[in-house]
């Protein structure tokens, strides 16, 4: 792998927080090593802001290893930059070359409200998952985890759907801002296991209700949020959640 | 839960616009099996005997309330997606993500909805108005009175090049509005297998031009002077 | 002297017996009896859901944004557990004996054996919350084995168990929220603890958002803080892993345990240059199927693949052939120091070593696929070609996370790996019922002092932080609370949360009035090289000593040299950073007071005064057989407690792996 260094043009949104209007604005970086990530090239801004005595760039961030979904900039037109099944904190600045300029946008959603600069809130997901996103089983309650074999390819599809990290760059990348992938990522997950059939039903009406109320939009099958997602979550989970939905509603008796 | 909850909820409406879309899918099979009669290359005779039957008989009648009840919902359901859609983001990105995640008419729904809508108005209006309220010159066939609706196509696009661009813009529309709406109807009322879902989506390209390519040939063969 | 509360009793009945007669608290006192739990990773999330469900009012608090992102989430490999579903020989005894061993005898036994008790019951519960652990074809969980064991007992989901793991605990957790029964604070980071009449009474959290101190009340606090690491700067720790509520707590009377036991990881991805933020792990189940080795050849520079068979040193089979490849993580790591420090080092730095997995996929795998598909004779690329498909399915978003971050495909040219810094064994004393030295405090998971010694075995961990959680502290919290269901709630207008949120309020406004020249990350990076090379894979005398006054004049110079922007009054995360790396640096020389007191080696505690004549961990059981809990006495001051440890089943013996 041969590294090199760069020079780029950073523009970054910058807002105080939720109540005030944000704006571009523009930085050069230096010296930025092919060998770093994304967020260490903003690392090298943000301790170049505090000696000049400006306020560094707010961003989520923590695992940094692409799993706990915290991370979140939408950049060049892209939730977690250009590579597939990525996120930012996995990107690495050997995807740029010397003179690029990278603009790099919170993710945009009226569910999403930014709360500072590039961080937004995502606890319309908590409150979706709260609706519904679970197997009730109390601690204790639960029979010899190989009593109930499961089918391997339920299993593993089921596997697939629950690799979600609740990142968000699905609702950032659709057109209708709609969060039906990361929906129906749970709902798929634990409707495919035999111990979450008894709740199914609920489940999936409560949990698109609770959409709803945040306020993401429909979802129109455009597949962008497939196409941005960090871990490749299908949308044939969408097309599972549909039918489970309308399935439990029709099948209601009152 | 409610009906009104049910088909109110995101999936609900999205379940009324795949239902209705393959409502309409259904009907554009049958009038294109009905417009290719035209070709039959008999001055019209087995088109306008088609046409009367669909017209006279009371069964296509009742399907013709169906159709437009499907299309006002398919319609007006489309654009209130559309509207709430938009607005659940009020503040857009800088630059955007254009054709890296979706295709073009994917993200145009609306767009190439409304404008088979403005078709429709036109299309209705060419033929159905006259064909249904202010009467057709009569045409005589084995010694029967039939509409001559055959002879109307002929009046609207022999000669009238803007109205056969016009129809060849609507057939466009209708082909994209097809390529995407064919197989997310299927995805929104649920088929979720791949296996399924890339039959789905080959037949639906598959339909979509050809259905399309097929209306869009009937008014240039009658201004191209192929069919008399 | 301070007390572990070990229930009398033959080792295989403690738990059962103390179960059978500790206090309980009736359903209609426990609505009535609040308690927080601050850290919502499996130990604080199970916790916390688990406590909701039994009918507590709980305070559930964590800086992320979300409960679902603690770092329990990056754990990849899987969880043990004794189920013997392999039929392999395995049995609660022997997981606690591989633990108490895998520790270097620097555990206590009835902490152990209940946690491999226990174990069996967190799969049946994960299972049952829907956690998608892999599957044979017939339906029934899959294991693997780890490192330190001789049989299959650890459960998996692909690389990503403990994402899977906390999912499920967070789910739990979330349903609680929804029942009221738990109320959750995100972007919420605990300042202090408050005790009143000796007992933990609240907490003093600052919103993130919004810079405001807030007071709450509760009868019992639960610390599930998580570890320590990032004391060292680079760690596999995630950006926001801090010790600051563990360290609040120790200031206000809470021992701390062990502090410089440290896991340094044997398979990190290596560090690239100084702008590195954190070190990615490679699971530990790699060495399943990956052979360790440099060239034999000192400073051989060929590219890994024109290296010949003969001229590699698979150094852990040489030196270990009993556990191979899968020696525990100490004595992994050590030995790959040792190779890279001897000059035989792989890579542009030298500090790496080779994860080779070409033999095994073609060996074990592609032999295997090629058998099952009746393919005769298969040519090598047939056989690695099948070997690969199998390989993706175990490990394949290692594989890809180790591409994206080095540029290298691992299926073709062998991965690089050194060791980091992953876990710390060491962390708030407790006791058999996990209470800290201070009542009605607790610390669960990794913020404790713990049950892995001075060495913790693979796939562990999740273990841990879920038997805290789930099984052990919702009986052992009922025996302290059912003397406290005549206390009523008392007011945050206590003179004690009063004085604790001043003092929280102080030091903010200190720290934000030096406006000195040097930014905080400067500060963290310095204290970790200090920390990596003295208090490191292996310290001596000197160099600690060296530490010591190192980290206290970088303690002069952050307090009067430190730059933090913007103020206190807003969201501010340099404030929240500068915070933590105060504390850190003051654990830093704890560990390091700890290191110099612990004259033996043991576990990942390598002393370089201690060691055989073949370079191995040389243990003290006569001297260092005890926990070392250090009691906080003010500025760089401490008085050492020792706990003894009781050996009384699994008698101490010179670990060998041989």
């Amino acid at each position: 792998m041969q590294h090199y260094t760069m020079n780029l043009t950073l523009k970054v949104w910058r807002q105080k927080n939720a109540s005030t209007a944000g704006h571009f604005e523009t930085y050069p970086v230096a010296e930025i090593s092919s060998e770093m990530s994304f967020l260490e090239m903003i690392d090298v801004l943000n301790e170049k802001l505090i000696k000049e005595g400006k306020e560094p760039i707010a961003f989520d961030h923590d695992c940094r290893e692409g799993i706990c979904g915290m991370c979140s900039m939408y950049i060049n037109g892209r939730p977690h930059g250009p590579w597939q099944q990525n996120t930012t904190c996995q990107l690495h600045m050997r995807a740029y070359k010397d003179g690029d300029t990278i603009v790099v946008e919170p993710w945009r959603a009226n569910s999403f409200p930014v709360v500072k600069d590039l961080m937004v809130d995502r606890s319309a997901f908590d409150r979706i998952i709260q609706a519904g996103g679970y197997i009730s089983v109390n601690t204790g309650n639960a029979v010899d985890a190989n009593a109930i074999p499961v089918e391997k390819e339920k299993a593993d599809s089921a596997f697939a759907a629950a690799a979600c990290i609740g990142c968000g760059a699905c609702v950032a990348a659709c057109k209708n801002s709609s969060a039906m992938l990361f929906v129906s990522a749970k709902v798929s997950h634990l409707a495919l296991l035999p111990q979450g059939h008894p709740e199914k039903k609920k489940r999936a009406l409560s949990m698109v209700a609770q959409m709803d109320k945040e306020g993401f939009g429909a979802c129109t099958n455009t597949g962008a949020c497939e196409a941005v997602c960090p871990k490749g979550i299908s949308i044939e989970n969408i097309a599972r959640l549909n039918r489970e939905y309308m399935m439990a509603g029709l099948s209601e008796s009152e | 839960m409610k009906w009104s909850a049910l088909f109110n909820s995101s999936v609900g409406r999205k379940w009324t616009m795949g239902l209705t879309g393959i409502f309409l899918i259904l009907f554009l099979i049958v009038h294109v099996g009905l417009n290719a009669c035209i070709w039959a290359m008999d001055g019209g005779v087995m088109f306008n005997k088609a046409a009367h039957f669909m017209g006279a008989n009371v069964v296509p009648r009742l399907l013709e309330i169906g159709l437009f009840a499907g299309f006002i919902l398919h319609i007006f359901q489309g654009w209130s997606l559309e509207l709430s859609n938009r607005a659940a983001r009020k503040k857009g990105y800088a630059v955007s993500l254009g054709n890296k995640g979706s295709k073009w008419y994917s993200r145009s729904m609306g767009i190439l909805g409304t404008l088979l809508f403005l078709f429709l108005v036109m299309h209705l209006a060419h033929f159905w108005v006259p064909s249904r309220i202010t009467g057709l010159e009569p045409v005589l066939i084995d010694g029967k009175e039939y509409h001559n609706l055959y002879g109307e196509m002929l009046n609207v696009f022999q000669g009238n090049l803007p109205v056969v661009v016009l129809y060849s813009i609507g057939c466009l529309s209708l082909a994209w509005h097809l390529m995407h709406g064919f197989q997310s109807a299927f995805r929104t009322l649920g088929v979720s297998n791949p296996r399924y879902l890339k039959i789905i989506e080959n037949a639906g390209m598959f339909f979509s031009i050809v259905v399309s390519l097929a209306f869009a040939l009937m008014p240039i063969s009658m201004y191209a002077g192929w069919v008399k | 002297m301070i007390d572990s509360k070990i229930p009398a009793g033959p080792l295989e009945h403690k738990w059962t017996d103390y179960k059978g007669h500790c206090k309980l608290v009736n359903p209609a006192n426990k609505r009535k009896l609040e308690v927080i739990v601050v850290g919502t990773g499996l130990a604080g999330a199970s916790a916390a859901a688990s406590l909701g469900e039994l009918g507590y009012q709980v305070k559930a608090f964590c800086f992320q944004d979300s409960p679902r992102r603690a770092h329990s989430i990056a754990a990849q490999g899987g969880i043990n557990a004794a189920k013997n579903y392999q039929n392999d020989g395995d049995s609660v005894f022997r997981l606690f004996y591989d633990t108490i061993k895998g520790g270097d005898y620097r555990a206590r036994e009835a902490n152990v054996h209940r946690l491999a008790e226990v174990s069996v019951n967190i799969i049946d519960q994960c299972v049952a919350q829907g956690v998608p652990f892999a599957r044979e074809y017939g339906g029934l969980l899959n294991n693997r084995s780890f490192g330190g064991t001789q049989v299959k007992r650890t459960f998996y989901a692909a690389g990503q168990t403990g994402q899977q793991l906390l999912i499920g605990a967070y789910q739990a957790l979330e349903r609680q929220v929804a029942l009221g029964k738990v109320k959750m604070y995100t972007r919420h980071e605990m300042l202090d603890v408050v005790v009143i009449d000796g007992k933990a009474r609240g907490i003093i959290c600052r919103n993130l958002v919004t810079g405001q101190l807030e007071r709450h009340f509760a009868h019992a606090v639960l610390l599930c803080t998580g570890g320590y690491g990032n004391v060292f700067y680079l760690s596999t720790n995630a950006m926001g892993s801090n010790v600051t509520a563990a360290w609040k707590a120790h200031k206000k009377g809470a021992y701390f345990g062990n502090p410089c036991f440290t896991q340094i990881h044997p398979t990190c991805i290596p560090v690239s240059g100084d702008h590195q933020s954190k070190l990615t792990l490679m699971s530990e189940s790699l060495r399943n199927d990956g052979r360790i080795w440099v060239p034999a050849l000192k400073g051989d520079k060929r590219a890994p693949n024109d290296i010949p068979e003969e001229e590699r040193d698979y150094f852990l089979e040489r030196r270990y052939p009993a556990f191979g490849n899968l020696v525990p993580r100490d004595v992994a790591s050590r030995a790959a120091k040792e190779r890279c420090d001897a000059g035989y080092g792989v890579g542009t730095t030298g500090q790496a070593v080779y994860l080779d997995f070409k033999f095994n996929l073609i060996n074990k795998y592609g032999k295997a696929e090629a058998n099952k598909l009746g393919i005769a004779n298969p040519d090598t690329n047939t056989l690695i070609k099948l070997g690969n498909e199998v390989v993706k399915e175990e490990y394949g978003n290692l594989f890809d996370m180790y591409e994206k971050i080095t540029g290298e495909n691992p299926y073709e040219v062998p991965m690089r790996i050194y060791p980091a810094v992953h876990y710390t064994m060491g962390g708030l004393w407790v006791d058999y019922e996990l209470m800290t030295s201070v009542k009605g405090l607790y610390a669960l998971g990794e913020a404790n002092f713990s049950d892995h010694g001075a060495n913790r075995l693979g796939a562990s961990a999740l273990m841990q932080g879920l038997a805290d959680g789930y099984f052990v502290v919702p009986y052992t919290i009922g025996n302290y609370l059912a003397d406290e269901i005549a206390t009523k709630p008392i007011s945050t207008s206590h003179p004690a949360f009063e004085e604790a949120e001043q003092k929280a309020a102080a030091r903010i406004n200190q720290l934000l009035s030096i406006q000195g020249k040097q930014t905080v990350e400067s500060f963290h990076k310095r204290l970790g090289r200090i920390m990596w090379d003295k208090c490191g894979m292996a310290r001596d005398e000197k160099g600690l000593k060296e530490a010591i006054s190192a980290i206290r004049q970088l303690k002069a110079e952050f307090w009067s040299d430190v730059r933090i922007p913007g103020g206190s009054d807003q969201m501010n995360p340099e404030l929240d950073k500068a915070g933590r790396v105060a504390d850190f640096i003051e654990l830093g020389e704890l560990m390091c007071q700890d290191a110099l007191d612990r004259k033996e080696s043991c576990g990942g505690h390598f002393r370089e005064e201690s060691q055989t004549e073949e370079g191995e961990a040389k243990r003290d059981d006569v001297d260092y057989a005890y926990v070392a809990a250090w009691e906080y006495q003010g500025d760089s001051q401490w008085q050492l407690h020792k706990e003894a440890l009781q050996f009384e089943v699994a008698k101490p013996s010179q670990r060998s792996y041989k």
